[in-house]
């Protein structure tokens, strides 16, 4: 377990130096949301009703920014031989890099997206939900993205690539994400909707670093 | 360590992109032995050590470490072998200390880190950012490496490259110190490396150095 929190430490020491990741990740995500009040035209009523999905979809694309260097670095220079020939599993390798994306983005997401709901509008009643639906739905976008990021690493151009992969998976988890939102909205349970992302994640966590690990595997080849 | 430290290649072929680069590559080395690998760019030294490291699955051929085939016990023939690439495994934005720490904590180093970067010249350069090391320093760096935990592989893949005058000893001094202590060192080279009773194992040209060590075919 140590070996996972040193390559850990190191990612989000590296995150941190650079800073500007995490930083660029929350502008772009509140930049973004904030086209929509100019494009849609000042109307309160409108911009309320889509404001928790414009919320969600935002955060789905900031969060496919800093995937392409997820495992690249490690790639270019070299670390990549050294993480498969030391104690840790690729499988933990995987997860680690998961884990550090979803601190370093995933996170600042969740922390900026109130901001977002007040720039679009969004009704008072339906922060909590939209909090905790994107609590559930970073993790899946970050296990998904790590995935994306695994399989197309060293492809020409992986980072459009990954966009192309990836967004379609994303759709089910949205889904999922709004229908908390909705159901709260109409006085409903989010229950149904927050318990199917909770096994979305928990599948994901099981499936993601494995078929991660083979994606490297094949790769280092 | 004890004589069952024995390494043992057989019938090993190496494929890449569709051109196979050697086959019917034999050694048997022994505690203390050394190979070294020559021949010219292309001719597969880096392939062959990465196939050594498990990192490259052979073509046909069989790898026996301590009379097991190490594709029974992958884990435990990692983690007796250390792998130094061509490439430095360094992060720029960090400092010297900090990349050596990271690659200590993660095969769990039983040497302190700032004992491996003074033996390898490198102590006044801890609380350095990495990105100022030259490319020798960084080589040096990479010999570091090695010495966070004893291990009785070592596969160094043109470890005196970029290297001074200086370094090079280093790097000799560094591996037959591994040797005395029982080690195995396979190395690829350019550089006319003195190292004493050397066998030489030259790929990609169908010569081979005589005795018990076969030779690589050329494609």
């Amino acid at each position: 377990m140590n070996a996972f929190f040193a390559l850990l430490r190191r990612d989000l020491r590296l995150g941190f130096r650079q800073g500007i990741d995490a930083l660029v990740v929350v502008l772009f995500f509140l930049a973004a949301g904030a086209l929509f009040p100019f494009a849609l035209g000042p109307e309160p009523q409108l911009l309320a009703r889509i404001a928790a999905g414009i919320v969600m979809a935002m955060a789905a694309l900031a969060s496919l920014l800093s995937l392409d260097r997820l495992f690249a670095g490690d790639l270019e220079d070299g670390s990549l031989d050294g993480l498969a020939l030391s104690p840790l599993s690729l499988e933990l390798v995987g997860l680690a890099k998961v884990v550090s994306h979803w601190l370093m983005t995933g996170l600042p997401l969740l922390v900026a997206a109130p901001l977002l709901g007040l720039l679009l509008n969004l009704p008072a009643s339906l922060y909590p939900i939209l909090l905790l639906a994107l609590l559930a739905v970073t993790p899946a976008l970050s296990l998904l993205g790590g995935l994306g990021a695994a399989l197309t690493l060293g492809a020409r151009r992986g980072g459009l690539l990954l966009a192309f992969v990836i967004l379609p998976l994303f759709i089910p988890i949205l889904i999922l994400g709004m229908g908390a939102v909705s159901a709260v909205a109409q006085g409903e349970s989010p229950l149904s909707a927050l318990q199917l992302l909770l096994a979305l994640d928990l599948a994901f966590l099981a499936l993601v670093p494995w078929a991660m690990a083979m994606a490297l595997r094949q790769l280092l080849r | 360590m004890t004589p069952s430290h024995q390494l043992i290649a057989q019938g090993i072929a190496c494929r890449r992109a569709e051109r196979l680069l050697f086959r019917d590559l034999n050694f048997t080395l022994q505690a203390g032995q050394a190979l070294l690998l020559r021949g010219p760019n292309g001719s597969g030294k880096s392939s062959l050590l990465r196939l050594l490291a498990g990192l490259l699955p052979a073509e046909a051929g069989q790898l026996t470490w301590r009379g097991k085939d190490v594709r029974a016990d992958r884990a435990g023939y990692r983690s007796d072998l250390a792998y130094m690439g061509h490439l430095d495994a360094l992060k720029p934005q960090l400092l010297v200390l900090e990349n050596l720490q990271f690659w200590a904590d993660l095969v769990g180093a039983t040497v302190p880190v700032e004992n491996a970067l003074a033996k390898v010249g490198l102590g006044p350069c801890a609380a350095f950012p990495a990105q100022h090391l030259s490319a020798g320093q960084k080589r040096r760096f990479g010999l570091a490496r090695l010495l966070l935990k004893p291990v009785p592989i070592w596969l160094l893949d043109e470890p005196s490259t970029a290297l001074d005058a200086s370094g090079q000893r280093l790097a000799l001094d560094l591996i037959t110190r591994h040797r005395a202590a029982g080690g195995i060192a396979i190395i690829s080279s350019h550089d006319d490396l003195a190292l004493p009773e050397v066998t030489t194992l030259v790929l990609g040209t169908g010569l081979a150095s005589p005795g018990k060590f076969g030779g690589g075919g050329s494609a």
